[in-house]
């Protein structure tokens, strides 16, 4: 893979990669270095206004999901669809983080894609737990899985970025946490070789890569692997759900970025007994539910990650 | 063949149940029946024992899908939307650990014991 970037910026630049989030109050945030700093009100406008490959994040739609912290999932699905439909910037695909459905049913999937295709947008995805209850992993990937791997992981290129969709959702250990899998890590590596170290790797996968909440299973048993074969590279940026809402930590040349959920959200780390659904006001839930849209302005080393709930 | 409501009962007791109905003498093991409950991402209590023959059924009280998982694949549930539940009978003595797949930070023990003569004349 070759990469459009100029001279060999990616590790020569190995600076602390920058990362804008525009937070649902339209606060613009720089991290640099882990430290989130706060640059003033921004609009809607200015945000739109960026150049580059701009793609969009969605996840854990849950479609099928009908009790009290969400009656009509799929509504909400529907109204960040058109939300993504309503954008300035018409991005140039999705990227799904997993849990399409709640309960792997044939008509969860169905409905999914019944609304998700109204974006008339190419949607890359990976499967959360939701998404493989079936033990073979059938629904998931007759639907889904063309073209990749084992359980459905793969690759693409996009604008000189090199995208990896991965799965740790199959095949968990008693006691653990997410799980890649030997086979997975191996198959990762292999296609890591590739590529340029200048190259903008964007990993996109379920659980979190990093270690959110343990104690409640937020985080992924071997990532560290998979960090590791990603150390060379000068700007890379994972994207996960499954925590249904937004967090951020910025290691090195790694951002870690996860969305909110489309459904509904679930507690701070440690602040309920348990991770389940959360229910808040009926007129706040539309606040805490919402897309994400990532910007990549090429020869800056730096994707614009802006998080946008469905509600002010 | 034990009723739902005898499950129940024998949940609201404690955690094993040892008096069994006698109603079918050529019976050959004792019936028995207990529950565990998953709650908040937890499987209550986490450690039951019970006597060999005793059927387990673990019922799910949460709003997200959970499995029974057998760490030595003795035994799996399909995943168990809310209330939905899953029945293991327990055969043979021994310690029999299990977890949840979609979570598998939630784990749970069944210790098994074998029935002694005590056991059986009571
Ligand atoms: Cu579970």
């Amino acid at each position: 893979m070759t990469s459009d970037q100029g001279e060999e910026r990616g590790v020569s630049r190995r600076k602390i990669l920058e990362c804008m989030t525009w937070a649902g109050t339209g606060v613009l945030w720089t991290v640099v270095g882990g430290m989130p700093r706060s640059l003033g009100i921004m609009g809607e406008a200015a945000a739109a206004g960026a150049s580059g490959l701009t793609f969009l994040q969605i996840s854990d739609s849950h479609v099928g999901f009908d009790k009290p912290a969400n009656p009509n999932a799929l509504g909400t699905l529907e109204e960040a669809i058109s939300k993504i439909n309503a954008l300035t910037v018409r991005p140039s695909f999705i990227i799904h983080t997993g849990d399409i459905t709640h309960l792997s049913k044939p008509s969860e999937f169905d409905d999914a894609d019944r609304i998700i295709s109204q974006a008339r947008l190419d949607v890359h995805y990976v499967p959360g737990e939701h998404d493989v209850l079936d033990e073979d992993v059938k629904l998931y990937r007759n639907r889904y899985g063309r073209g990749s791997k084992g359980a459905g992981w793969y690759s693409f290129d996009a604008d000189g970025v090199h995208f990896i969709g991965l799965v740790n959702v199959v095949d968990l250990k008693a006691g653990g946490l997410g799980n890649l899998g030997n086979e997975q890590l191996e198959w990762l590596e292999d296609d890591l070789n590739g590529c340029a170290a200048s190259t903008p790797i964007v990993v996109f996968a379920h659980i979190p890569l990093w270690s959110v909440y343990p104690t409640w299973g937020w985080g992924t048993e071997d990532a560290a692997r998979a960090l590791d074969y990603l150390k060379r590279f000068g700007s890379v940026t994972v994207l996960n759900g499954h925590i249904h809402q937004i967090m951020q930590k910025v290691e090195g040349n790694v951002t870690f970025h996860t969305a909110m959920s489309t459904a509904f959200p679930q507690p701070a780390p440690g602040a309920a007994p348990s991770p389940g659904p959360m229910k808040v006001a009926d007129d706040k839930l539309r606040s805490v539910l919402g897309i994400t849209d990532v910007t990549f302005k090429r020869g800056q080393q730096r994707l614009a990650i802006i998080d946008q709930p469905l509600q002010r | 063949m034990r009723t739902i409501s005898a499950l129940r009962i024998a949940a609201a007791l404690a955690v094993m149940l040892v008096g069994v109905p006698r109603a079918v003498a050529a019976q050959p093991a004792p019936a028995a029946a207990a529950e565990v409950e998953i709650d908040q991402f937890a499987f209550v209590p986490q450690r039951i024992t019970v006597k060999a023959g005793t059927t387990v059924t673990w019922i799910n009280d949460d709003d997200t899908p959970h499995t029974v998982a057998s760490s030595s694949k003795l035994f799996k549930s399909k995943a168990l939307d809310t209330k939905d539940k899953f029945s293991f009978t327990f055969t043979t003595p021994g310690t029999y650990a299990y977890f949840c797949s979609l979570h598998p930070h939630m784990t749970g023990v069944v210790v098994v014991e074998a029935v002694t003569g005590a056991d059986a004349t009571q």
